[in-house]
């Protein structure tokens, strides 16, 4: 395994970790409609009840996402997290509010009462796959950051004033972003997405008419604005510039077209990226029939609300070939508006070829770690959520 | 370029380490407990799935409840520990951000290794836990339950090994072409005896806590006359584990001891408030030091009132009676260890960092002149000196003197409640079961000094506790939580000033950002953590209160 492996090796766990947390952003989705969704306190404490099965997982695969990225491409760690710190702090203020709203709300002495913390749901079920995707999308659209590593030694920093080796370029500290129409666009579709996986997922998870036919009814309300906002940004993509670096030179310069080359390069991503768009497609088409046809039908031709499967694998692989084109084929994933120079590659950003490697043996847990997670999924699952199941169950939230 | 860049301003610096501190000390209100309940939970539902295979109905009902009590409560707290960890994770990057990328190689892994390894294990399992009683096996139920405890222990035992590295930096070399520290030995990192001391005593701390929160929480049932079959047996499980952890915790503390006076003999120095060390030096149990200013450790010989334990310290830190303990002014100025090795003075330390420094940055500029032998000159220089490097952003050799008094008196709170924990433990076991000789010489001995009723000295035990244990036990509690957290102050204030011991101060560590910003972080954080903990203590009272179901 030579380093230039290992890199693309790491780069390909970073984005597969990143595919799997907008797929699993159906917990955010579904959170944000629980008012919709659910109009009594019954329908939506089922709400509740169905992600809150789910919502470590999502967790859980974000703070992994985090650890391996800074395990692997530490500058990018450094520099993104330091320098973007309030885009990142709001991120992670509404996701710390999510992680006691299930446990909390319909406790007896939660004197801030349930609805309080239905609404730090419905907070972190907008506002986290809106500002997660904003963030992948400074992937494409670039960010204002300095890193400059002479830094450390300079006297300044010697004096005691200090110098960071990287840090943002102005004092907004990352909310720049979201003056850039084009991050708000990708922030958005992941948004509508994360609606969209999460309807599915509710009409899958929980067994009641009410609200499956609720939720049904909100599909296309998501799913529409998912699809715009997506080819809009897909078009857009395939037609920028990007940074790419000369391996010979390590210079960084501007490709024109450089992500359209990079699909028709590595063409096999592609081929990845249109099954992905086509099965999202799929399975809320499949959703969006099943309402349309009478039951009797259903029952012969194919199992029930399964939409998910298909808009979430979709959802993985779109996700993993966009991320992957990000960093591949040397492109710089993580391009700098301030000196183009100073742009983070997989190439300059990771972590030594002893470490990458170290961590590669460790990576090769993660299948162990996927199959009980399947499993377990699949017990809590076996009996989807009802009301009478939450009615009976002391545990249930 | 340097000069249109900002300075890091020392508002930000001081913010960002209150900051750490906070979250980090939130966190570690709930991660004891989550440890070491699942500890006490595991041996409840253990004790369950054995009576149920036996088909004992009743008992097997009776020991289902009482898990499913512990899980409820281990569940509300648990959540919280969820939430304020994640902020730690993003917490280096967000405002340590030299630090992320300095030490990053090799600081980055054990982080990776415990989301991939403990946090997807503990998730998992967990929800298996509450919503899989009707939906699994009891056996593979148990094991849930297990393995939720399993995957928090792995949690920490990752998190400590990155923990421990900070305080002994092993397995690394840094490369002055990548301007980092590069890990050369992934066993040295994860298994140095460092860590695998630090793991032990922290975790063996929690079960503590799991033991006391059980016990006080029985003996609460115990004055109201409430739940009293539940009460008398979770206090034996309690105790049990509570006294091994106990003196488990006494013996990994002084192991961990003698690792700090090998890698951090200033942390020890600090803690200890000895100015002037020596051989054969005395353990203080307690003397006048002024827990909120730096005492004049330069011009005194030892802070005023000192009662000292004979030959304990050096005992302690060198497992001799006449060990050499340096004191904080001995490694300032520079002292001769055991083995004949000079250790070098402040100052000299620092007039060697900074030639590192400057050899560093030379050699750089050679490389990009393409300067071959001065570069190899220059390199040579740093190589020379490395071992210093960190000591050349030291402005003022004062500032290599962690705070004393804080350390000092945490770490007396914290081996204070340590004993008497023992001591409670104890009293509550010989109280609770009927051991050979020593349950009845406690209740004559209680009885004689009145803390017993006359007629109680003499009859086996019932498993009762007295009235005055009782409410020692809820008071524990409290202080129990007090004596963890004071171990991580002096863990982590003892390190102070640096972020790697002896490699990188605090003020080379942080991110650029606006004293501001870090102040305002500083200031949601604190609003929201209390707020939730409020909330959670409420849930929790509440809880308590209403008790285990079908009663």
């Amino acid at each position: 395994m030579t380093y230039e492996f290992l890199q693309h090796y790491w780069w390909f766990v970073v984005s597969l970790l990143g595919a799997i947390l907008v797929f699993l952003m159906f917990v955010q989705g579904a959170n944000s409609m629980v008012r919709s969704l659910g109009w009594t306190p019954e329908g939506r404490r089922l709400i509740v009840n169905s992600t809150g099965r789910k919502w470590e997982f999502t967790f859980t695969t974000l703070v992994t996402f985090g650890g391996a990225f800074f395990a692997s491409f530490p500058l990018f760690y450094s520099t993104s997290f330091g320098g973007a710190y309030w885009l990142w702090m709001i991120i992670l203020f509404t996701f710390v509010v999510q992680a006691v709203s299930y446990e909390f709300q319909n406790k007896l002495g939660n004197f801030l009462g349930a609805n309080t913390f239905q609404w730090c749901l419905v907070l972190n079920g907008i506002l986290g796959p809106l500002l997660l995707g904003g963030a992948v999308a400074t992937f494409f659209e670039g960010s204002n950051f300095v890193v400059e590593k002479a830094s450390l030694t300079s006297p300044l920093l010697i004096e005691g004033g200090g110098q960071a080796i990287s840090h943002w370029a102005n004092a907004s500290h990352g909310l720049d972003a979201l003056l850039n129409p084009w991050v708000l666009v990708l922030g958005l579709a992941v948004m509508f997405l994360a609606r969209t996986l999460g309807t599915l997922y509710i009409i899958n998870n929980v067994n009641d008419e009410d609200i499956r036919s609720r939720a049904s009814v909100r599909l296309l309300g998501s799913a529409v604005p998912f699809v715009v906002l997506f080819v809009a940004y897909a078009v857009h993509l395939l037609t920028k510039d990007g940074y790419g670096w000369n391996i010979e030179t390590g210079e960084i310069q501007v490709i024109p077209h450089k992500y359209l080359n990079n699909f028709i390069e590595m063409w096999p991503l592609l081929i990845m990226l249109l099954a992905g768009v086509g099965l999202v497609l799929a399975g809320i088409a499949m959703e969006v029939w099943r309402k349309n046809e009478n039951e009797n039908e259903n029952r012969r031709r194919h199992k029930k609300y399964q939409g998910i499967w298909p808009t979430g694998i979709g959802t993985v692989l779109t996700v993993l070939a966009l991320l992957l084109c990000a960093g591949w084929n040397y492109t710089a994933y993580y391009p700098s508006t301030h000196d183009i120079q100073m742009s983070l590659t997989i190439d300059n950003s990771s972590s030594s070829e002893f470490t990458l490697r170290t961590m590669f043996y460790v990576s090769l847990l993660v299948p162990f770690v996927l199959a009980y997670i399947v499993y377990c999924w699949r017990k809590i699952d076996s009996r989807k959520i009802d009301k009478e199941e939450i009615a009976a169950d002391e545990e249930a939230y | 370029m340097h000069d249109l860049l900002l300075t890091i301003d020392a508002g930000t610096i001081d913010w960002s380490r209150a900051q750490f501190a906070l979250t980090a000390i939130y966190h570690w209100l709930f991660v004891p407990l989550t440890l070491g309940l699942a500890l006490i939970m595991g041996i409840c539902e253990t004790i369950y799935y054995k009576k149920q295979k036996r088909a004992d109905a009743e008992a097997s009902a009776f020991w289902k409840k009482t898990s499913k009590f512990w899980q409820r409560l281990f569940g509300i707290n648990f959540a919280m520990g969820v939430a304020t960890g994640i902020i730690l994770e993003f917490e280096f990057g967000t405002n340590w951000s030299n630090y992320s990328w300095l030490v990053g190689d090799i600081f980055g892994a054990p982080l990776a290794i415990e989301g991939i390894v403990a946090f997807f294990m503990e998730s998992t399992f967990v929800a298996v836990m509450f919503f899989g009683w009707k939906k699994v096996s009891a056996g593979f139920h148990l094991a849930a339950t297990w393995l939720t405890g399993i995957g928090a222990t792995l949690s920490a035992w990752w998190i400590l090994v990155a923990n421990a590295w900070m305080q002994n930096p092993v397995g690394c070399e840094f490369n002055p072409d990548t301007m980092r520290n590069e890990m050369t030995s992934f066993w040295d990192v994860a298994l140095s005896p460092f860590a695998v001391d630090k793991f032990f005593h922290t975790v063996i701390s929690a079960w503590i806590i799991g033991a006391v929160f059980v016990v006080a929480v029985s003996c609460w049932y115990l004055l109201k006359k409430r739940h009293t079959q539940l009460a008398l047996q979770s206090i034996k499980i309690g105790s049990v584990v509570g006294l091994v952890a106990a003196l488990g915790a006494a013996f990994t503390g002084h192991i961990s001891g003698q690792d700090v006076a090998k890698s951090q003999p200033m942390k020890l120095a600090a803690m200890e408030a000895l100015y002037n060390g020596g051989n054969a030096q005395s353990l203080t149990m307690v003397a006048l030091v002024n827990p909120l200013q730096q005492p004049d450790y330069a011009n005194e010989q030892e802070p005023p009132l000192k009662i000292g334990l004979p030959y304990a310290l050096s005992v302690m830190a060198t497992n001799t009676m006449d060990g050499y303990v340096p004191g904080i002014n001995d490694i300032l100025n520079g002292y001769t260890k055991p083995d004949g090795t000079r250790e070098l003075s402040a100052d000299e330390k620092i007039v060697r960092g900074k030639l590192a420094i400057a050899a560093l940055q030379a050699y750089r500029q050679a490389r990009i002149d393409k300067d071959d032998p001065e570069a190899v000159r220059q390199l040579q220089v740093f190589r020379d000196n490395e071992k210093y490097f960190g000591y050349g952003y030291i402005r003022d050799k004062s500032e290599l003197v962690p705070p004393v008094g804080l350390n000092f008196w945490a770490f007396r709170t914290m081996v204070g409640m340590g004993c008497l924990l023992i001591l409670f433990f104890g009293l509550v076991l010989v109280l609770g079961y009927n051991i050979p000789f020593l349950s009845i010489f406690s209740r004559r001995l209680l009885a004689a000094i009145g803390l017993l009723p006359e007629t109680e000295a003499d009859v086996p035990a019932s498993g009762s506790q007295p009235k005055w244990l009782c409410w020692a036990a809820i008071i524990m509690l409290p202080l129990a939580y007090i004596a963890s957290e004071s171990g991580w102050i002096v863990a982590e204030m003892g390190r102070q000033p640096w972020t790697i011991q002896d490699m990188l101060p605090t003020w080379a560590a942080a991110s650029d950002l606006q004293s501001g910003s870090v102040m305002l972080t500083f200031a949601l954080f604190l609003i929201l953590f209390t707020t939730m903990l409020a909330v959670e203590i409420s849930i929790m009272l509440k809880q308590i209160k209403k008790g285990p179901e079908g009663q």
